[in-house]
């Protein structure tokens, strides 16, 4: 019982990992209405620039939001220069360009930075929160404001202007442009979001698991996971399953026997799939249904 | 009677005139005198290359005449590779007929792994598929299998060497046959594409709702497809197998999913012989890259891939027919 | 009658001096190898998910290059050629056979990687070309039987283990073992070696293992599987990155057992300090060269010419990592195999000379160990020191201690 426990904590705060990671990958999903592989290195390049700042002497929070800023415009920026100009290349091709960015964020981080491992502070302090060390408070913290940007995500979808119009841009760009919103702005206006949750994912994960260049790229496959399998129009979904994919694979590791410890990855994504079939639009997902 | 004869001449002559089929004869003459010009390393590579190719052409089967979305063709790769390698490891079968085997492997698994997938659209089958891909190699590791698999230590194959005592070397002689298989699989590819079947593939693509009201059997052809899709890509497996003589769960990452991935689209979606530029491309530009910069190889690659869709947004095959519409719509004007 | 005799036999002495020399002097080359330079391979992943690794190949062309402006190897420059596999096996084949059909080197050295040397041993072995002292210590390299082109260099894993297990049998005989590995060739070789050296007693000491794959983010769960398994000597088979994560996450969840953790993440820079200076204290390991970070060697000549290396040839690397100290004397440990080829620069030489290494000792190594080879032998390094560390530095705990293989 104590051992399910804290197999149960320890998926959370896993878990807490790939749900911020996969809110930043539904953000981007409600801009353009595709998955964007190099989410993951765009927020390990925005840590590693976190980090770039804190050796040189500024203190955390201003670092923070100094970063998030950066971010934010970092991402407006690929949006204007790399994807405008290729509007009307087929939606292959755009993945092409994803992993092209992938590509050139992940070898430009270790060329700038190298590939030792680096230790990245937590405003959170690592002592174990209640004593018996059944969940550490900066795993705490990371699950409280992955609370806090889903909320403010949705309310930002719901009861804005501008959240609406970019809802209205992704579901349907020309009827939106007939409308009179700016669509070409909008979508600038995910990426940099997207961007700016992304680099708030880094920073609360690299404490966890330590920067370096590859340090995302598993987590960006989990992260995939949750926000798929909780509807990608749907923040909550993602979050309540990137919290579920953390806690079920430490569970299958720990009490599946003989395969469980050595399967773990295969039967989460397994799940998954299955989960897919049955509900095809995922957990929370809209169901679009087609008259024909 | 002589009129008819010389009338099927005349369609002969007038069928073998046309451009397609004097580019792939030509192009087949220079592909066959290669490997008594070139050095037997740059042989091995081009090998490599016809092997992504039909890998390749494997998934423009599936994502470019299908409309289905997969980022799992390593896993079938991999199932093709470890077919032919525990066949001539642990049975002592002889690498030929290892090729149609993991063919048929790979096909069985393909349409069982197309049934479920017939549920998801898009997104989600990316999803899918990604983890199928990601699972193999942790699959291919696992104790259960490792008396088969030979876990992470992977299984070692010998070369086969040229048969009847040719005078060949034994890496022309894998030239020789991976090309004779290029040329078998994707003459296929052709007449499935043209054919009835072929339409009602292309057909699901582009409209699933005009199609099943035509009364195409969706079901039954998109995983019939998948199938397919998965057959061809695992015979590449099973020659990429033998050409590199080794296979191990590392080589067959999601990394490798990817890099089909991208051969496909570079090469055109939906274009056959644009699988052959694919498989060219990803197996020479990493190394182009690596020559311009070892620190930002990556960077580099990343930079070329994007000026590539910039140019040729619809790959290679897609800028060649606006080359050949430019001139066919200027000699029309001219006349 | 008698100055003729002396004549005849200073005369023969004479000619027999120079037709000696002549046969000194007559130079033999392979493809790779002529009278200005040495053509040496190298295999190294620059890209990917061992990338860190990367630095090793750095280091050991910095080096190169600091002998090649020091006058070469007998007069001749060497030409370093490296290629990045992205640790990919099939990238592996493909850049060997470049290195050996396309840029015809003498030999291929330090490729890293057990997968990627597994790939092309076969290959180097049909074709006659050293695959020279491989960048990893899994075990099978030492096979000059089946294998006679290949070499490993540093210690083999089950080695290292297997002094692990003699430390425990002979400290701790009734503690029990929980043990974290890395669920591939690397981590199974270890817990083989420690499996073979608790002997009889592994089934009752072993009480816990927990496999872990680099695709994974944290190894928390099985951190926590462990200590839920009442294993007191935790073996830690893990790379930095997961080392650092798991003394961590132990100091984390309030575990505290006898921690043994595998030298390739003793890394004080690179793995301890991440982890936290005050969590790793008391970690033991075993390792077989100086700790650039360790303020002990600060006068010592070894050191002082690393550091010098470092600060001419290589200011980007990275001191406090112990890969720049690899790089440089692995690279060493080449130098002077080619040295001692001489003249006779045959590949078949090489693997002689290689497999006549004889009391070797080189600055950064551990004082008291030396590089040891023989036909029968191609385990260059067999002596490891346990070390403990201290919350500093790593301090040596009891004497050097050979590292036996029970065979594979």
């Amino acid at each position: 019982m104590d051992l399910l426990l804290h197999q149960v904590f320890a998926g959370l705060s896993t878990g807490g990992i790939y749900a911020c990671m996969a809110l930043a990958i539904v953000m981007i999903y409600q801009a353009i209405d595709n998955l964007n592989f190099a989410q993951g290195e765009m927020a390990m390049f925005s840590t590693f620039i976190a980090w770039q700042l804190l050796q040189w002497g500024l203190p955390y929070w201003p670092t923070f939001l100094l970063t998030v800023t950066i971010s934010f415009c970092g991402g407006v920026a690929i949006e204007r220069v790399v994807f405008k100009p290729l509007k009307n290349a087929p939606v292959l091709s755009h993945i092409v360009i994803f992993i092209a960015l992938f590509a050139i964020l992940n070898s430009s981080a270790g060329f700038i930075w190298d590939f030792t491992i680096k230790s990245f502070p937590t405003p959170f302090g690592t002592a174990p929160l209640f004593g018996n060390g059944i969940i550490s408070s900066h795993d705490t913290g990371m699950i409280a404001v992955t609370i806090v940007l889903l909320v403010l995500l949705f309310a930002f979808f719901r009861y804005t202007r501008i959240g609406l119009a970019m809802r209205a841009t992704a579901a349907n760009p020309e009827s939106a442009r007939l409308v009179g919103i700016r669509v070409g702005w909008m979508i600038a206006l995910g990426w940099g979001m997207a961007a700016a949750i992304g680099a708030v994912a880094g920073m609360m994960i690299a404490p966890v698991v330590f920067l370096e260049p590859n340090m995302m790229l598993s987590i960006l496959l989990y992260g995939f996971a949750g926000a798929v399998v909780g509807g990608l129009s749907s923040p909550l979904g993602a979050v309540v399953s990137g919290f579920s994919v953390g806690v079920i694979e430490n569970l299958a590791g720990t009490f599946i026997p003989y395969v469980g410890r050595e399967l773990k990855l295969t039967i989460a994504l397994t799940l998954i799939v299955a989960v897919l079939t049955v509900r095809p639009s995922g957990l929370f997902g809209r169901i679009l249904v087609s008259r024909v | 009677m002589a009129r008819r004869n010389s009338q099927n001449w005349n369609n002969l002559r007038a069928a073998l005139a046309r451009p397609q089929v004097i580019l792939t004869v030509v192009s087949l003459t220079i592909a066959a005198s290669l490997p008594f010009a070139v050095k037997n390393f740059i042989l091995f590579q081009l090998t490599l290359a016809m092997v992504y190719a039909i890998a390749i052409l494997g998934l423009n089967l599936l994502t470019g005449f299908n409309g289905q979305f997969s980022l799992g063709h390593s896993a079938f790769f991999a199932i093709g590779a470890y077919t032919a390698a525990i066949m001539m490891d642990r049975f002592d079968v002889a690498y030929y007929w290892t090729l149609p085997v993991a063919g048929v492997v790979c096909l069985a698994f393909g349409f069982l792994f197309g049934l479920p997938a017939l549920r998801l659209q898009g997104i989600y089958l990316a999803l899918a598929t990604f983890s199928l891909a990601v699972a193999m190699p942790q699959i291919l590791k696992s104790t259960p299998l490792e008396p088969w698999t030979g876990g992470v230590q992977g299984i070692v194959i010998i070369k086969p060497d040229a048969p009847f005592g040719l005078q060949l070397s034994s890496d022309q002689w894998l030239y020789f046959l991976t090309l004779a298989v290029v040329v078998l699989m994707f003459s296929c590819a052709v007449n499935l594409t043209n054919s009835r079947t072929g339409r009602a593939i292309v057909a699901i693509r582009d409209n699933p709702i005009a199609a099943r009201a035509m009364g195409v059997d969706i079901a039954y052809y998109k995983s019939m497809t998948f199938g397919v899709s998965a057959f061809y890509t695992g015979v590449a497996g099973a020659l990429g197998a033998i050409v590199i003589q080794f296979v191990a769960p590392d080589s067959f990452t999601f990394a490798f999913s990817i890099g089909l991935f991208v051969g496909l689209v570079v090469g055109g979606v939906g274009s056959i012989p644009g699988a052959l530029f694919g498989g060219l491309f990803v197996l020479f530009v990493p190394n182009i890259a690596e020559h311009v910069s070892k620190g930002l190889a990556g960077a580099v690659y990343g930079i070329i891939l994007i000026l590539v869709i910039y140019l040729m947004p619809s790959g290679a095959a897609g800028l060649v027919r606006l080359i050949v519409g430019k001139i066919a719509r200027k000699s029309a004007r001219q006349n | 009658m008698k100055h003729r005799g002396l004549r005849l036999l200073t005369v023969a002495a004479i000619g027999l001096a120079l037709g000696m020399q002549s046969a000194f002097a007559q130079k033999k080359y392979d493809p790779g190898a002529s009278d200005t330079e040495i053509k040496i391979g190298n295999i190294n992943p620059y890209s990917g998910p061992a990338s860190a690794y990367g630095l090793i190949g750095k280091s050991i062309a910095a080096y190169f290059k600091k002998v090649n402006a020091e006058g070469g190897i007998n007069g001749r420059k060497i030409n370093f050629i490296s290629y990045d596999d992205a640790y990919s096996p099939p990238k592996a084949v493909e850049q060997a056979r470049k290195l050996v059909e396309s840029d015809e080197v003498l030999l291929i050295f330090q490729s890293l990687g057990t997968p990627s040397n597994t790939a092309i041993q076969k290959y180097m072995n049909a074709k006659k070309v050293p695959q020279l002292f491989v960048a990893t210590g899994a075990t099978k390299w030492g096979d000059p039987k089946n294998f006679p082109w290949t070499m490993g260099w540093q210690p083999p894993y089950q080695a290292e283990a297997g002094i692990y297990a003699r430390y425990l049998l002979e400290k701790y005989p009734n503690a029990k073992v929980g043990i974290l590995y890395q669920n591939d060739d690397y981590g199974k070789d270890y817990v083989k070696g420690m499996k073979d050296g608790l002997g009889a007693k592994a089934a009752t000491m072993i009480v816990a293992e927990q496999p872990y794959e680099t695709s994974d983010p944290t190894v928390d769960s099985q951190i926590v599987n462990l200590k839920a398994s009442g294993a007191d000597i935790f073996f830690n088979v893990t790379t930095p990155k997961f080392a650092a994560q798991a003394i961590k996450k132990a100091a984390e969840i309030g575990w505290k057992p006898l921690h043994l953790l595998n030298n390739v993440s003793q890394s004080v820079g690179g793995v301890l300090k991440p982890a936290g200076l005050d969590n790793s204290t008391g970690v033991l390991s075993s390792y077989y060269l100086k700790d650039a970070t360790d303020p002990a060697w600060k006068s010592d000549p070894g050191y002082k010419d690393w550091l010098a290396f470092m600060d001419s040839y290589f200011p980007d690397g990275d001191k406090t990592s112990s890969f720049t100290v690899y790089g440089y004397t692995v690279a060493q440990t080449l130098v002077q195999v080619l040295k001692q080829c001489g003249d006779n620069l045959t590949r078949e030489n090489v693997m002689k000379q290689a497999a006549n290494l004889k009391n070797i000792e080189l600055g950064m190594l551990l004082p008291g160990i030396k590089i040891n080879t023989s036909a029968t032998d191609f385990y260059p390094i067999k002596q490891m020191q346990i070390q403990r560390f201290t919350g500093e530095r790593w301090e040596s705990l009891g004497p050097v201690m050979n590292g036996e293989v029970r065979g594979n």
